[in-house]
């Protein structure tokens, strides 16, 4: 009678591989110690890896396992896949990272394992269990993580506001979804769906406000963003960079999923939200990070804005709407790696530096890291032909033709204002002299930089296989 | 329907009006009815022995919280294990394997804490 209810073992193999290689190395660490420590790293990597290639390779018919509530279609494969590898690249940082420290805990791999299993759940969530799920295993994993660094006041702070603030919008989130189980009488996407296409009351439309409230936590959306600058600032720098170049991406895909797949009929309510949300985010990313001294709480800013950008794109609520969405948070986890990986190559005989006039004369002293730091910030602006403004023109080009003209002017003008600080960056490494005297980069962040400039470079000539895997996508939602 | 379903609950109503009546009763009559005269002797602290000497704020070992959490686990797997076993025989062999699995996860969890000496208090 049960036997149905037993997932194929080929539709979770992904997460599978995460959760049984994360008990293994934890098994490994706690009997071997600090001493197994490349051996948990390097497996850990080699974990993500093998699962980003077990995505690849699932086929692209729609499948679901455990009673309907995980579901792997082509949405689903292709944030997975950007997930896993941004995952795996920025653990490829902090193993960088953590060589150089005396702190060596073998347990920040399997916390990265851990709470990338919670975002591919979270990805393929198809009901609203499985959604609060996976929100949860990758949010209670990355609390611990901002907070690794432990002797540091500062990491610690950001752990504890990322955790009570995450637990507020954890409580408003399931808030929204038992009212709008409570409307609906169902949990599925699919029922939702079914029950919103009947006409949605206040109470239905109460509970996605909530619902979405506390989606706009996760991805850092304003007015929901108060606790990004803090904990992105406080963060080691490699955590900082998994969170902005994973987690984001997972919950935008939940965000999604939700909107289109159970609220999809009911477009022209959540779609006020999501333009407020937007631009709101566009707006003060760009005017709040004009004054920012440190580089990560300006790079903290940066994802606010560009998580209005995509915002733009799913406010669109049509195909070619999730199709920009898709390409710019592929695109924006390439920038997001590669920016990350010049931060925590900023080190000096005495340290890690993180303010922005630290890299004053780094064109003289190191030109190639000055020219890659360069080409992500020309990105992140928006500057054509690089990935950043092809980012830009299909989310643009997708709200333009859903007739919100306005949003899209908008969003336009905020990436000039934004434009600003990206370039004073530039300047700064190539007008001001200092004394900017990293020391040489390992081989592990020469070939992360090296990849993501590439991509950066490389899409504006070459868009076809990320654009046409996510028009596959977006299909696959609708 | 909905009225059959709230006249069952009649009987709490009726409860919780009787328990706030007597409860506000007691809790304002002796203001109305009590024989007072304060003095400052009367409204310190202790009326009796000695002042305090110390702050009540002092410093505790914080390792409590770790015996608390251990505990939070197991309770509620305990909590999972009680209806599984009640309907266990109606669940077969994929029931019995997925709580193997649960406990499976739990004990690697448990073994990972007490080689890390979260269990020693010293």
């Amino acid at each position: 009678m049960m036997a149905t209810a037993l997932p194929s073992i080929l539709t979770i193999l992904p997460e599978l591989v995460l959760a049984t290689g994360a008990l293994f190395l934890i098994l490994t660490g706690a009997f071997q110690g600090t001493r197994s420590i490349n051996l948990v790293n390097g497996a850990a990597f080699a974990i993500l890896v093998v699962a980003a290639i077990a995505t690849v390779f699932q086929t692209s018919e729609t499948q679901t396992a455990f009673n309907g509530s995980f579901v792997v279609d082509d949405f689903a494969r292709f944030m997975k896949v950007v997930t896993l590898l941004g995952a795996a690249a920025t653990l490829a940082l902090a193993i960088d990272e953590m060589s150089r420290q005396l702190q060596k805990p073998f347990e920040l791999a399997i916390l990265v394992l851990l709470s990338s299993l919670g975002m591919l759940l979270m990805i393929s969530a198809n009901d609203l269990i499985a959604l609060y799920l996976g929100l949860e295993l990758s949010s209670l994993a990355l609390y611990v993580l901002a907070a690794i660094d432990r002797h540091n006041a500062k990491a610690s702070e950001a752990g504890l506001k990322y955790f009570v603030l995450g637990a507020l919008s954890s409580g408003m989130l399931l808030y929204g979804a038992s009212l709008i189980y409570g409307f609906t009488g169902t949990v599925s996407f699919a029922g939702i769906a079914a029950a919103v296409k009947g006409g949605s009351g206040p109470g239905l439309m109460f509970g996605l406000v909530f619902l979405l409230a506390g989606l706009a936590f996760k991805i850092s959306a304003v007015p929901f963003h108060m606790w990004t600058p803090d904990v992105y600032e406080g963060a080691p720098t490699p955590v900082t960079a998994y969170f902005a170049a994973t987690n984001k991406i997972a919950a935008m895909a939940l965000t999604t999923r939700v909107l289109i797949q159970a609220f999809g009929t009911d477009a022209a309510e959540w779609r006020q939200i999501l333009v407020f949300i937007s631009i709101a985010s566009m707006g003060l990313g760009a005017f709040a990070a004009i004054g920012q001294r440190n580089i990560k709480r300006l790079m903290a800013y940066s994802s606010i804005s560009h998580v209005g950008y995509a915002l733009v794109g799913l406010s669109a609520g049509t195909q070619d709407g999730v199709n920009g969405v898709l390409v710019y948070m592929a695109i924006y986890m390439a920038m997001t790696v590669g920016t990350f990986g010049c931060i925590v190559a900023m080190r000096t005989k005495d340290g890690s530096v993180e303010t922005i006039d630290d890299l004053s004369g780094l064109a003289r002293s190191q030109p190639a890291f000055a020219f890659v730091l360069m080409v992500l910030m020309f990105s992140l602006a928006g500057v054509p032909p690089l990935a950043g403004f092809w980012a830009k023109w299909y989310v643009f080009s997708a709200a333009v033709d859903a007739g919100l003209v306005p949003l899209a002017v908008i969003g336009f003008l905020t990436s000039v204002v934004g434009a600003y600080y990206y370039l004073r960056i530039v300047r700064v490494m190539y007008f001001d002299d200092g004394p900017a005297r990293f020391v040489p980069l390992s081989g592990v962040l020469r070939a992360v930089l090296a990849v993501c400039g590439i991509v950066v470079i490389l899409f504006g000539l070459l868009p076809s296989p990320i654009v046409m895997a996510a028009g596959a996508a977006a299909k696959s939602l609708f | 329907m909905v009225n059959d379903l709230l006249s069952a609950y009649l009987p709490l109503a009726i409860f919780i009006g009787v328990a706030v009546v007597i409860g506000l009763a007691l809790l304002i009559s002796p203001f109305l009815i009590a024989y007072q005269q304060p003095d400052p002797e009367k409204l310190s602290a202790y009326e009796c022995g000695f002042n305090a000497f110390d702050d009540a704020r002092m410093t505790f070992d914080v390792r409590y919280y770790l015996v608390a959490l251990l505990f939070i686990i197991f309770d509620l797997e305990v909590a999972f294990l009680f209806p599984w076993a009640v309907t266990f025989g109606a669940l077969g062999w994929f029931g019995f394997w997925s709580m193997m699995i649960f406990l499976g996860v739990l004990t690697i969890g448990f073994i990972y804490e007490w080689k890390k000496g979260a269990l020693e208090w010293d």
